[in-house]
């Protein structure tokens, strides 16, 4: 049952798979340019949907496959592109190499998750939730203040002029002909990043199954029966959570690099719950859920952006609702509805569905 | 030490108002087992329905006392529904589901009345009218005003009453006997669905009154308050003891005077490294140290260890 399931995510020998497969790659190779031909604009909300994936694949181990609940992820990601901002930046004039700089980033905001999942993973998960929901906030408010005495963070007003990918004199911000094809800025982030997010497929597909996955997925069924058989619960858990970090950290370090502007305004609270809402819409523990999910919860708020405010300004003559009130409704309303109606999620994983729709009695 | 007394004094009057919010908290808690997330929310809720009232009154002849009282009658009762509603909703459908469940609702219940209350109210914070005259009292150096010390009564009566309710009533009998076993108190003729409805209510009902006295303090009110609120009321709750009603009044005010004092003295124990815009900090690293020495918390006497 597992071997056929791996197979079936992985390598299905079945023809028409492989042509399905062939034809999303050759799509998603050549979406940059049908997007760049509507306008750069979608191309860079390409390159955030990609990174939102990341962070929610990220966010899945955590979430789907421990069953921890961290409501203050965006903190990670904030640390992973501060550590970048800091070390490819005017700022202190370091100017690292990216490929030095996001293992770093990936390191320290593993550090953070180890620091923060330490003293409280051993406890029930509720208190996780609300511990990295102050973490989250904690984050911020130092990120807002550690200008002073000492000008680390550079307070409210961010760091800028932040150093792009780049190898030797390639730099993935200019714009360039290759072979006829003229590749912009973006553009060229996109492969990276397409190439960054198969390979957290790939690892979020291999863990699921792998010695580690299954631990974890006996601990989010039954932690006191887990911990029965042998596993050391605290030790798995804390791996988990330091696993998820650092994929917050990868994904804050790529952008920074893309936005070559940050500060403590990208880390608020929000930006937590809509990677939350991502990997609940889609499936929690599922990866290809997460990633229809994270897919799904960046395009459709862009769509609204650009259907309902020329809708409301014909029909009313002003907006009444702003965009990003109907975002924040969505997540609110994707996130309660998921769980009420669909709690496994819109493609939910078969062990997830079996978990979450257990009847358990009325009493718990 | 005038500043000592100075901070002690605005401690005890956020403390107070952080013992009542964490009171909702503890009760739902202690109930159902469930961080109901969207508390802080009920709690803006409060204060800007309020604000509209005391706004719209503001302009009439009438006292200033009876102006706010009529703010948290309406208040009240509308925090009150959207507390049942909630409940009724978003969490008693997931009774039985697994504990990640409701809590995801939770935060979403949090997310959708906070942009809920941004479309009706606006982004922009509703101001408290000019209306009570600042009446002022000199204590050993320290000075307390009038709004402090209608806070801190307000907030002993609501915690008088409710500790009257659950230890003196039938009501408060049953809420007891459900929260320590709600099968078996089903079984004694309780309805369990009545006393958790009745448990969000009243604790629905106490973040009204909270959400008017922190909104009077500060003299604003605005749609994002609850959150940051919320999450301190709830670290007061888990220092006192999740569960535990007295823990909860106690780890309210010890939580109000310990982040007076850490913002009043930081500057001048770190040299200035770090200053009162630390203050939200306090919070949270006493939640966490907390969790870490005492996880059942001051008063608690279950170990917060069930998976």
């Amino acid at each position: 049952m597992r071997a056929g399931l791996r197979q079936m995510n992985i390598l299905s020998p079945a023809r028409a798979k492989w042509l399905g497969v062939a034809l999303i790659a050759l799509t998603l190779i050549g979406l940059p340019f049908a997007l760049s031909s509507v306008g750069t604009a979608w191309v860079r909300i390409a390159n955030l949907a990609i990174l939102f994936t990341f962070l929610a694949l990220g966010l899945n181990i955590v979430v789907g496959f421990a069953g921890l609940l961290d409501l203050g992820y965006i903190a990670f990601y904030a640390v992973g592109a501060y550590a970048y901002a800091l070390l490819a930046s005017p700022h202190f004039d370091l100017h690292l190499p990216f490929w030095v700089i996001l293992p770093i980033g990936a390191l320290v905001a593993c550090l953070f998750g180890v620091l923060l999942g330490a003293p409280t993973l051993k406890l029930r998960g509720d208190y996780l939730a609300i511990v990295t929901l102050g973490f989250g906030e904690i984050v911020r408010i130092f990120l807002n203040n550690l200008s002073q005495p000492v000008n680390i963070t550079n307070g409210p007003q961010g760091i800028s002029r932040i150093d792009p990918f780049s190898f030797g004199s390639f730099s993935f911000s200019q714009n360039e002909t290759i072979v006829g094809l003229a590749f912009s800025g973006p553009i060229k982030y996109y492969y990276i990043l397409l190439a960054l997010l198969l390979l957290a497929i790939v690892v979020n597909l291999r863990l699921q199954h792998s010695r580690i996955g299954r631990a974890w997925e006996a601990i989010r069924e039954d932690e006191v029966a887990a911990r029965a058989m042998g596993i050391d619960t605290t030790r798995i858990k804390l791996l988990a959570f330091a696993m998820g970090a650092s994929f917050g950290g990868i994904a804050g370090g790529m952008f920074a690099a893309i936005q070559s502007f940050i500060s403590p305004e990208s880390f608020v609270l929000v930006e937590s719950i809509m990677v939350l809402s991502m990997v609940v819409l889609g499936g929690m523990g599922n990866v290809w859920g997460v990633v229809l999910g994270a897919v799904l919860l960046s395009f459709v708020p862009e769509l609204l952006r650009y259907t309902v405010e020329p809708l409301q300004q014909s029909l009313f003559g002003r907006s009444i609702i702003e965009p990003e009130v109907i975002r924040m409704l969505l997540f609110g309303m994707a996130l309660v509805l998921m769980m009420l109606y669909r709690p496994a999620g819109l493609l939910p994983s078969a062990v997830r569905k079996r978990e979450l729709t257990k009847p358990q009695g009325r009493e718990a | 030490m005038d500043i000592f007394l100075q901070q002690i004094i605005n401690g005890l009057t956020l403390g107070s108002v952080y013992a009542v919010v964490a009171l909702g908290y503890t009760m739902v808690y202690g109930i159902i087992q469930l961080i109901n997330f969207a508390h802080g929310e009920l709690v803006m809720i409060g204060a800007m329905v309020a604000f509209s009232v005391i706004g719209a009154l503001a302009g009439t002849q009438l006292p200033p006392v009876l102006i706010v009282l009529a703010g948290i009658l309406v208040a009240v009762p509308v925090c009150m529904a959207v507390g049942y509603t909630m409940e009724r909703i978003a969490y008693r459908p997931l009774r039985g589901a697994p504990r990640l469940a409701p809590l995801i609702t939770a935060i979403g219940i949090s997310i959708i009345l906070q942009h809920v209350a941004l479309l009706v109210w606006s982004r922009n914070p509703l101001a408290f009218p000019q209306i009570i005259p600042l009446v002022s009292f000199n204590v050993g150096g320290a000075i307390i005003t009038g709004v402090q010390i209608a806070i801190i009564l307000t907030s002993l009566l609501m915690m008088v009453g409710l500790t009257l309710m659950v230890y003196r009533t039938k009501l408060g009998i049953a809420m007891r006997a459900t929260s320590q076993n709600p099968q078996v108190a089903g079984l004694m003729g309780i309805d369990i669905d009545r006393i958790i409805a009745f448990t969000f209510i009243v604790g629905a009902g106490l973040a009204a009154v909270a959400g008017v006295m922190v909104g009077t303090y500060y003299g604003i009110a605005h749609y994002s308050m609850g959150s940051l609120l919320g999450m301190k009321a709830f670290s007061a709750a888990v220092l006192g003891g999740i569960g535990n009603l007295a823990g909860a009044m106690l780890g309210g005010i010890l939580l109000g005077v310990v982040e007076a004092l850490g913002a009043g003295y930081i500057g001048d124990l770190t040299n200035n490294v770090f200053g009162s815009n630390y203050q939200d900090v306090f919070a949270f690293l006493m939640l966490i140290a907390v969790l870490v020495f005492r996880p059942s918390g001051l008063l608690g006497e279950r170990v917060g260890d069930r998976a």
